[in-house]
């Protein structure tokens, strides 16, 4: 594929994390630029409650928009949308949210495999999936959808994940079109804007 | 991998056979429970896949059980048992008898929790609850009252959150690796297949709780039954649903206040 083509504009980010993410998270979100062009989809793995914890964590360190994600809600450009914790969260064809209370996936609800494997589908070459420290293998299915159809896969280098297990699973199992260190995720995302 | 084509298709010739309408089902889930069941079952090929569910009703059985979910909790958002237990039951407490229907009652995990609530209260002995499902299956499950001993801990954990002071095991009776729940409970509670999608309204509730279970169908839906739930709800009566389900854009919603912080609206 020619380089002109792999450089289809983002229309759509997703973030996935599990243990040993946070960390990353937080240091990305203060350097993001304030007028991203797609939107942010965060799947972070997490204890089942009904606080928001992780969602008041990353408002108050951007200017974006940050809101856990209603079903039914279509996404924005500019806007960061959390998966709440214990529901899946799936994309329609019409960007719109789903939610979905079904078995967990690799021991996780939400589970990172089931919004990217829906997304891929949805957005394909436009997708930009990033998937960080974790330390298990979730995600990993779904970084093979992205590749499949033609969406751009982006994997926190192991070596800079404090759980480097779930990214070494990816490099080792999916194609990665990069491998990212932590501390320079933000810079990659902004880049993403056009 | 199935395509959307083929998953209509599918749905289509289930809706002709079988009488089931998935059609108005939140795209991306259905679609993903048949590509999983697909996959567990290890079909050769989409068309002998339609074939099998077309024609094999012990498979539609199944096919039915495994594609609408059945994943349920008993005291599932202790917060919102205790709303039920200090704002919504002391109220229908002062009626002489208390109509309930909990709508997508799966294996029974909520019909039961709601049960002990009201005997704590001492308002079991007037209540019925109405457990409908869809699925034949899962009702005679709930009939049963038999959990997973392995999920006691956590059940009996939410309990306790919810504002529950007993003893939790005092309400079921360990049998190898399933908790079967006291007769009490069940005695006061009417099984029966209802479908959200095509039946219609069946008594007067002064309680309807539906969650996690309208976040599978699509906004046209979730509008059609909110209407059946409103011909369903006594004046004065409360609507319940899940944590991330809501009223907000359903046309009569003016018609409902909510209650507190929970997902619990009384109808005006």
């Amino acid at each position: 594929m020619e380089k002109t083509v792999n450089r289809t504009s983002c229309t759509a980010l997703i973030i996935g994390g599990s243990a040993g993410s946070l960390d990353v998270l937080l240091e990305i979100f203060p350097q993001l630029s304030q007028n991203l062009n797609f939107p942010i989809i965060l799947v972070v793995h997490r204890k089942a409650s009904n606080e928001s914890l992780l969602t008041d964590l990353i408002r108050n360190r951007t200017s974006l928009l940050v809101s856990e994600a209603e079903e039914k809600e279509v996404l924005k450009a500019g806007k960061v949308f959390i998966a709440p914790a214990d529901y899946h969260m799936l994309i329609e064809e019409d960007h719109s949210i789903s939610l979905d209370y079904s078995e967990k996936i690799n021991y996780s609800r939400p589970s990172i495999d089931v919004t990217f494997q829906s997304a891929a589908e949805v957005f394909r070459s436009g997708l930009v999936c990033i998937l960080l420290s974790g330390s298990n293998a979730d995600g990993v299915e779904g970084l093979k959808s992205v590749n499949n159809f033609g969406g751009r896969v982006v994997i926190q280098n192991p070596n800079t994940a404090i759980m480097p297990y779930m990214p070494q699973q990816a490099v080792l199992q999916v194609q990665p079109h990069e491998v990212v260190d932590g501390h320079d995720m933000a810079t990659y995302i902004n880049k993403l804007n056009n | 991998m199935i395509d959307n084509e083929q998953v209509e298709l599918l749905l289509n010739d289930v809706l002709e056979t079988h009488g089931y309408d998935f059609l108005e089902y939140s795209h991306a889930s259905i679609k993903r429970r048949i590509t999983r069941l697909y996959a567990l079952d290890s079909f050769v090929s989409f068309a002998e896949f339609r074939y099998t569910v077309k024609t094999d009703k012990q498979y539609f059985k199944r096919f039915l059980e495994e594609i609408t979910v059945n994943v349920t909790e008993m005291f599932r958002d202790p917060s919102f048992y205790k709303a039920l237990r200090n704002d919504v039951l002391p109220v229908l407490g002062t009626y002489p008898f208390i109509r309930i229907w909990v709508a997508g009652c799966s294996t029974g995990e909520e019909a039961y929790s709601l049960a002990i609530l009201l005997k704590e209260l001492n308002l079991l002995n007037k209540s019925l609850i109405y457990a409908t499902d869809i699925n034949p299956s899962v009702l005679e499950k709930a009939k049963k009252g038999m959990f997973p001993l392995n999920y006691l801990k956590q059940y009996s954990e939410n309990y306790l959150q919810s504002g529950g002071t007993k003893d939790f095991s005092t309400y079921y009776a360990a049998n190898y690796s399933l908790a079967k729940f006291d007769e009490s409970l069940s005695s006061k509670m009417i099984f029966s297949t209802h479908n959200l999608v095509s039946d219609h309204s069946f008594n007067e509730f002064q309680l309807i709780l539906c969650r996690n279970v309208l976040i599978y169908f699509d906004k046209d839906l979730q509008h059609k039954v909110f209407n059946l739930f409103d011909n369903s709800i006594e004046n004065l009566g409360y609507l319940a649903l899940g944590s991330k389900e809501s009223l907000d854009f359903w046309p009569k919603a003016k018609g409902y206040k909510r209650i507190k912080q929970e997902k619990i609206w009384r109808k005006l």
